[in-house]
C-alpha cells in the first residue's frame, strides 16, 4: 500500500529536474530533453490522480500528452538541424537572433 | 510492503537519471539517462495499474522520441556544453527558488493532503477500456491529433531540408537534370 501522495511528490521532483535543466543547461538539445523530463513527471501525476478517483480518464490523457509530445519533438529537432545549419552552434547563449 | 519496495527502488532509479541528466555535460549522456527515467517511469505506471500505458510508454517515449533525441545528436555531431555568464546567473537565481517551491509542494502533498492509497495487482487500465474510452468519449480529441500528427509531419519535412537543394529542385524542369545528387552518388 502506497499512497498517492508519494507518486505525486516522485512527479514534482521529475517536474523541478525538468525546471532546473532548463535553466543551467547552455545545449539545446539538452534543454528539449528537459522539457520531455517535465511531461513525463505531468504524465505520472495524471496517472497517479486517474488511480486516485478510479477513472481512466487520466490515463487517455497521457496519451494525448505523448502525441503532442511526439509531435513536438519531430518539429523541434527540425528547428534545431536548422538553426545548427545556419548558427553551426547548438548553444543558446549564441542564437539570439530570430533571423535564420 | 513489497509495492513500497518496488515503489522506491525504480523512483530512486529514476530520480538517479533525472540528477544525472543534469550533471552530464555531453548531451548523449544526458539521453542515455532519458530513457532510464522513462523506462523506470514505465514499472511505476505499471505499479499504479496502468498496463497499456506503461507499454506504450517504452515503445513510443522510450523508443520512438529518444531514437529522434540520438539521431538528431549524432547527425550534429554535439560535443560539450560550454558555460557561460548566463547560466551562473540562472543557477544563483533559479535553482534556490525551483527548490523551495518543490519542498513546499511537497510537504502540502505528504502532510496536508488526504489522498488514498494505491493496492499492487488492481489494473483497471487494460488496453480494451481505453480503447472504449479514447474512441467513445474522446473520440474528437483523437481525430484532431491526427490533423497535428500530420501538420507536425510537413513542418518537420519543411525545416529540416536544405533550403539551397529545394531551389535547385524547383529550379530544374526534368527530373533527369539534378547534378547534385548524380555527383554524390559517382564520389562514393
Amino acid at each position: 500500500m502506497v499512497p498517492i501522495s508519494y507518486y505525486l511528490v516522485l512527479s514534482g521532483i521529475l517536474f523541478v529536474c525538468g525546471v532546473l535543466g532548463f535553466l543551467i543547461k547552455r545545449n539545446i538539445i539538452t534543454i528539449f530533453m528537459s522539457i520531455e523530463l517535465m511531461l513525463n513527471g505531468v504524465n505520472l501525476s495524471f496517472v497517479a490522480f486517474a488511480a486516485q478517483w478510479h477513472s481512466l480518464s487520466g490515463q487517455v490523457f497521457v496519451f494525448f500528452v505523448m502525441v503532442v509530445a511526439a509531435a513536438e519533438a519531430a518539429v523541434g529537432l527540425a528547428i534545431i538541424i536548422a538553426v545548427y545549419r545556419t548558427r553551426e552552434t547548438l548553444n543558446v547563449d549564441q542564437v539570439n537572433l530570430l533571423k535564420l | 510492503m513489497l509495492h513500497l519496495i518496488l515503489f522506491l527502488f525504480f523512483g530512486v532509479i529514476c530520480v538517479a537519471g533525472a540528477i544525472n541528466l543534469l550533471a552530464q555535460s555531453h548531451p548523449i549522456n544526458s539521453a542515455l539517462s532519458l530513457i532510464v527515467v522513462m523506462g523506470s517511469l514505465a514499472a511505476e505506471y505499471l505499479l499504479l495499474g496502468a498496463e497499456f500505458l506503461a507499454a506504450v510508454q517504452v515503445i513510443v517515449y522510450a523508443g520512438a522520441i529518444m531514437v529522434l533525441f540520438v539521431i538528431t545528436i549524432m547527425l550534429l555531431n554535439a560535443g560539450a556544453e560550454e558555460r557561460t555568464k548566463g547560466s551562473r546567473v540562472a543557477i544563483l537565481l533559479g535553482v534556490p527558488g525551483v527548490v523551495i517551491g518543490a519542498v513546499l509542494v511537497a510537504w502540502t502533498l505528504l502532510f496536508r493532503s488526504n489522498t488514498t492509497s494505491v493496492t499492487i495487482g488492481a489494473l483497471p487500465g487494460g488496453p480494451q477500456e481505453i480503447a472504449r474510452l479514447l474512441f467513445h468519449q474522446f473520440l474528437l480529441p483523437f481525430e484532431i491529433t491526427s490533423v497535428l500528427i500530420l501538420i507536425a509531419i510537413m513542418g518537420a519535412v519543411v525545416l529540416a531540408s536544405r533550403p539551397d537543394a529545394v531551389a535547385k529542385r524547383h529550379a530544374t524542369d526534368t527530373p533527369k537534370a539534378m547534378p547534385e545528387l548524380v555527383g554524390a552518388g559517382k564520389e562514393r
